[in-house]
C-alpha cells in the first residue's frame, strides 16, 4: 500500500508549492518595496568596469530602473520599447542580472544602449535587494528617492500607457520631468 | 444576441458534460445499462452545443463585434480574415473554448469508437471524460467568459499581438491542444481501469491506438511551434526552454514513456501499475502546462492571462483530477501485480530503460522549470532557471536514451542470446562510430568529443532502424514487417534525424552581426550577401521597411531575401520578419536590426547547417506513429471483440 501512496505523497508537496506560489503571485501582490526608498546598491558598469553606478546617479531625478539579462528572452521583446522612451529622454538605469559581460556589452551594441548606465550584477546580489523576482521588471523611481511603481514582465506600449502614466503626470512636479511631453504625458 | 447564444450553448453543454460525467458511472457501478447508455447521446449533445458555442465566437471575430470584450482585445477591423477567425484562440478565453473544443471532438471520437468495448468499461471511460469536461467547462464560463459584452462598444479592436499574426497561428495551436487534450484519453482509459479494477492485455490494445494518436499531435504541435518560433520571433533559435514550451515538451516525454510501456503490457501483461502511473502522469502534466501558462506563476512569452481567481480554480481541478486519480491508484494498484519475469537482455529490459530515463528526462525538465517557484515559496530568494541548465541536464538520460534505442529494437521479448545481439548489430554500430567521427572533421573541420558523440549516436540509430527495412526490401529474407513495426522504424530513424540536425546546428552555426549600408558586401560562412536597397512597404495593418538581400555563393546568385521591420499601427509594437533561404541542407537566415543612424543598418546573418533535419526528423517521428496507428491487429481486435459481444464476454458482467 504504501509504495502506491508514493505517487500522490509527492503529488501533494508539489501541489502545496504551488498553492504557495500562486499567493505570492508577484503579479497580484504590489510589491513591499513600493513607496520605500530605493535600496541602497554600488555595483561596477556593464560597460566600464571602473565606473559605479549607485543610489547617487538616481539622486534627484525621476527616472525608471529596468531588469535585464542576456538570457532573458522577454527582455528582448521590451528593448526596443525602451530605446524608444530612452531616445523621447526618459532616464533608464539599468539593472543586469546574472549575466556575462561580454554577452551583455554584445546585446547593448547590437540591439542599441537604451540606458544611462547600467550596473553589473553577475551573482543577483542587488537584485535580491530590489526584491526581484525575474526578468524583465521595471521600477519607477520618483525624484524623492523613493519607488513610485513596479512592473514585472515586458514593458509595452500599453502598459506604459496605463500604469505608468498616470503616476508619472501625478508625480512629476513643473521641472523634474523635463521629459513628459515626449512620452506621451502631456 | 449571437454572442448570447453562444454562452447559452456553453452552459448547456456544461449540463449535458454533467450528465455525461455522473449517470454513466452510477450506472456501471450499480450495473444500470439504461444509465450506461446515457453516455454517448451526452456525449454527442456536449459536442454539438460546444461546437455552437465555438461558432458564435468565430463568428463574433468575422463580424467584428467589438461590443463583445474578447474581440475587442483581440481583433481590429483592418485584420485580415485570417487572423480573425484565427483570434479566435489568441487570447486566454478563447484557447479555453478550444481546449473544450477539442476535448469534446476526442470524446466523440472515443464514443464512436468504443462500441465494441464492454458496455461497463466504455461508459466509465466517457463518464471520465465527462467529468474532465465539466470541470474545464465550468472554468472557461465562471472565470475566462470569452463572451462577455463591453458596452459601450469601441469603434475599433486593439488587434491581434503580431507576434500571432502569422500563418503559424492557424496550424500550431489547434494541432497541439489536439495533443494535449489527448491525453485527456489514455487517462480515462486508466482511470476506468482503477474502477473496474482489471487491467488486461486488451485494455492495453484499446489505450494504445489513443495514446499514439494524442502523440502524433503532441509531436507535431511542438514541432511547429519550434519551427514557428525559429521562423517568425526572428532570433534564428528554435527552443528556449520556456517555461510554455516545457510544458508542452514534459507532457510528449510523458506520452513516449506510456506508449513503449502499453507495447510492454500488451504483449507481455506486465508494467500494469507503471503504464496506469504514466497515464496519469501525462494527463497531470497537461493540466500543469494549463495552470503554468494560464495564471501567471510563470512569467512567460506564453502567458496572456495572470489572475489569482484563474489559479485557484485550475489548481483545484488539478488537485481533483490528480489528487484523485492518485488516491484511487493508491487503493486499486495492488490488484494490477502481475506474474511474468523477462532476462536482462530483453525487450522489456530496454522498453524499462526508456520508461526510467524518459521520467528522468522528465523530471529534469519539471525541476528546471519550477525551480523558481519552489525556491520562492520556501523563501530562499529567487533563481533563474536558463538554457545552460536545460541543456546539461537534459543531455544525461538523453544520450543513453537515444544510444539504447538502436539496441532495444532489435532485441526479443523475454530473452535474447547476447552474441546473437551483437552479431546483428556491429555492422551499423561500427558504421555509427566511423561515421560519427568522420562526418564532422570532412565537413566542418573541427569537432568537440561531445559533438562526436551525439552525431555517432544519431547515425548508429539511423543505421539500426534501417537494419530491418533493407533486410526485407533488398535481400527478401526475414518475416514481412507489420506496420506496427514499420512505424517503429520509421519514428526511430526519425529520432536519429532530429538528433543529427540538433547536433550539427548547435555545433557549427554562424552567428554574426554586421553594420552595413545599402550597396555593401558582407563575406560571412562561405556566402557573400549583397545589402542592395531597402525600402518602405504598406502591408494590411502595417507598414515595413524592407531589405533587399542578394545571396551569393563564389559570385553566383542563390537567392534574393527580403527581411522586414514591420510597425503594426494600432498596437505601435515593432517586429522583426526575417528572411530565410533553405535547401534542406542548410538554412541562410537574414534579419534587420536596428537602424543605425547615416543610412546604416545592424544586420544579423545566419548559416544553420542540418537545422531543416529537426523538422523532416520530427515529421518522420508523427509519419511512424501514423503507420504504427494503422497496424492490423488494432482493426483485428475491434473485429473480434464486436464479434465476442455477441456472447456474454467474461468482463462484461
Amino acid at each position: 500500500m504504501l509504495r502506491y501512496l508514493a505517487p500522490l505523497a509527492i503529488f501533494v508537496v508539489i501541489g502545496v508549492f504551488f498553492y504557495i506560489g500562486l499567493g505570492r503571485n508577484p503579479n497580484n501582490v504590489p510589491s513591499p518595496l513600493v513607496g520605500k526608498p530605493v535600496p541602497t546598491f554600488s555595483l561596477p558598469s556593464v560597460t566600464n568596469p571602473s565606473e559605479t553606478v549607485s543610489n547617487s546617479a538616481l539622486a534627484g531625478r525621476v527616472a525608471l530602473v529596468n531588469v535585464w539579462g542576456t538570457w532573458c528572452v522577454e527582455c528582448r521583446h521590451e528593448h526596443a520599447f525602451l530605446v524608444e522612451l530612452s531616445r523621447a529622454g526618459m532616464p533608464i538605469f539599468g539593472l543586469n542580472v546574472r549575466d556575462d559581460r561580454a554577452a551583455a556589452i554584445d546585446w547593448l551594441d547590437r540591439l542599441g544602449n537604451p540606458y544611462v548606465s547600467s550596473g553589473f550584477d553577475p551573482d543577483g546580489i542587488a537584485a535580491i535587494d530590489w526584491g526581484v523576482t525575474g526578468a524583465p521588471e521595471t521600477f519607477l523611481i520618483g525624484s524623492d528617492g523613493t519607488i513610485l511603481h513596479k512592473h514585472i514582465s515586458p514593458l509595452t506600449a500599453r502598459v506604459w500607457q496605463d500604469d505608468f502614466l498616470p503616476i508619472l503626470r501625478e508625480h512629476c512636479g513643473a521641472s523634474d520631468c523635463p521629459f513628459l511631453a515626449a512620452v506621451g504625458g502631456r | 444576441m449571437i454572442p448570447e447564444f453562444g454562452q447559452l450553448a456553453l452552459a448547456l453543454a456544461l449540463c449535458l458534460a454533467l450528465v455525461q460525467g455522473t449517470l454513466p458511472l452510477v450506472g456501471a457501478a450499480l450495473g444500470r445499462a439504461d444509465w450506461m447508455a446515457l453516455a454517448r447521446p451526452a456525449a454527442a449533445g456536449q459536442f454539438v452545443f460546444v461546437a455552437m458555442a465555438f461558432g458564435a465566437l468565430v463568428y463574433a471575430f468575422l463580424s467584428d463585434d467589438f461590443s463583445v470584450l474578447f474581440v475587442a482585445q483581440h481583433s481590429n477591423s483592418a485584420l485580415p480574415v485570417f487572423y480573425k477567425a484565427t483570434a479566435a484562440w489568441g487570447g486566454h478565453e478563447g484557447s479555453m473554448l478550444l481546449w473544450i473544443v477539442v476535448l469534446a471532438f476526442w470524446t466523440m471520437a472515443v464514443a464512436a469508437g468504443s462500441r465494441s468495448q464492454p458496455q461497463e468499461f466504455a461508459s466509465r471511460v466517457l463518464g471520465v471524460l465527462g467529468i474532465v469536461s465539466a470541470g474545464v467547462i465550468a472554468f472557461a464560463f465562471f472565470t475566462s467568459n470569452p463572451f462577455m459584452r463591453l458596452i459601450p462598444a469601441p469603434a475599433d479592436g486593439n488587434d491581434l499581438n503580431p507576434l500571432l499574426q502569422d500563418p503559424g497561428m492557424i496550424f500550431h495551436p489547434p494541432t497541439l491542444y489536439m495533443g494535449y487534450v489527448g491525453v485527456a484519453v489514455p487517462f480515462a482509459f486508466a482511470v476506468a481501469a482503477l474502477l473496474t479494477g482489471r487491467l488486461d492485455k486488451d485494455w492495453a490494445k484499446w489505450t494504445r491506438p489513443w495514446t499514439v494518436g494524442a502523440w502524433i499531435f503532441l509531436t507535431a504541435g511542438i514541432t511547429l511551434g519550434s519551427w514557428w518560433a525559429y521562423y517568425e520571433l526572428g532570433w534564428g533559435g528554435w527552443w528556449f526552454w520556456d517555461p510554455v514550451e516545457n510544458s508542452s515538451f514534459m507532457p510528449w516525454l510523458m506520452a513516449t514513456a506510456l506508449l513503449h510501456s502499453l507495447a510492454v503490457t500488451e504483449r507481455r501483461g506486465i508494467f500494469k501499475s507503471w503504464t496506469v502511473l504514466l497515464a496519469i502522469a501525462a494527463f497531470s502534466l497537461s493540466l500543469l502546462g494549463t495552470f503554468l501558462t494560464r495564471t501567471g506563476v510563470m512569467i512567460s512569452v506564453h502567458a496572456f492571462a495572470s489572475d489569482p481567481t484563474r489559479g485557484l480554480f485550475i489548481l483545484a481541478l488539478l488537485a481533483f483530477f490528480t489528487g484523485g486519480s492518485l488516491l484511487l491508484y493508491a487503493m486499486r494498484a495492488r490488484n494490477f501485480e502481475a506474474e511474468g519475469g523477462f532476462k536482462l537482455v530483453s525487450r522489456e529490459s530496454f522498453l524499462l530503460a526508456n520508461n526510467v530515463l524518459l521520467v528522468v528526462a522528465a523530471g529534469v525538465v519539471l525541476f528546471g522549470t519550477l525551480a523558481p517557484l519552489i525556491v520562492e515559496a520556501l523563501g530562499l530568494g529567487t533563481i533563474s532557471v536558463g538554457p545552460p541548465y536545460f541543456n546539461l541536464m537534459f543531455l544525461l538520460p538523453a544520450l543513453p536514451l537515444v544510444a539504447l534505442i538502436g539496441v532495444g529494437m532489435h532485441t526479443g521479448w523475454r530473452s535474447m542470446p547476447g552474441d546473437a545481439l551483437v552479431r546483428r548489430l556491429r555492422v551499423p554500430a561500427v558504421a555509427g562510430v566511423v561515421l560519427g567521427i568522420a562526418t564532422p572533421f570532412v565537413f566542418f573541420d573541427t569537432a568537440s568529443v561531445l559533438t562526436v558523440l551525439a552525431v555517432s549516436i544519431a547515425l548508429w540509430v539511423c543505421a539500426s532502424s534501417l537494419l530491418d527495412p533493407i533486410r526485407r526490401l533488398v535481400y527478401r529474407t526475414g518475416a514481412p514487417l507489420t506496420r506496427g513495426q514499420v512505424g517503429m522504424h520509421l519514428a526511430h530513424f526519425g529520432v536519429g534525424i532530429f538528433m543529427l540536425g540538433a547536433t550539427v546546428t548547435s555545433a557549427y552555426n554562424m552567428e554574426r552581426d554586421f553594420s552595413a549600408r545599402p550597396g555593401d558586401t558582407i563575406a560571412a560562412g562561405g556566402y557573400e550577401f549583397v545589402f542592395k536597397s531597402i525600402r518602405e512597404v504598406q502591408g494590411p495593418n502595417f507598414v515595413a521597411e524592407e531589405g533587399e538581400f542578394e545571396l551569393r555563393s563564389s559570385g553566383e546568385l542563390v537567392a534574393l531575401l527580403n527581411p522586414q521591420i514591420r510597425t503594426y499601427q494600432v498596437q505601435g509594437s515593432a517586429m522583426t520578419e526575417a528572411a530565410i533561404d533553405a535547401n534542406g541542407l542548410r538554412d541562410v537566415f537574414v534579419a534587420l536590426g536596428e537602424p543605425l543612424g547615416e543610412g546604416a543598418w545592424s544586420v544579423r546573418l545566419r548559416v544553420k547547417p542540418l537545422i531543416g533535419f529537426l523538422w523532416i526528423g520530427s515529421a518522420l517521428m508523427a509519419l511512424g506513429g501514423l503507420v504504427a496507428i494503422t497496424d492490423r491487429r488494432y482493426r483485428v481486435a475491434a473485429r473480434e471483440t464486436r464479434q465476442g459481444a455477441a456472447q456474454p464476454a467474461p468482463g462484461a458482467a
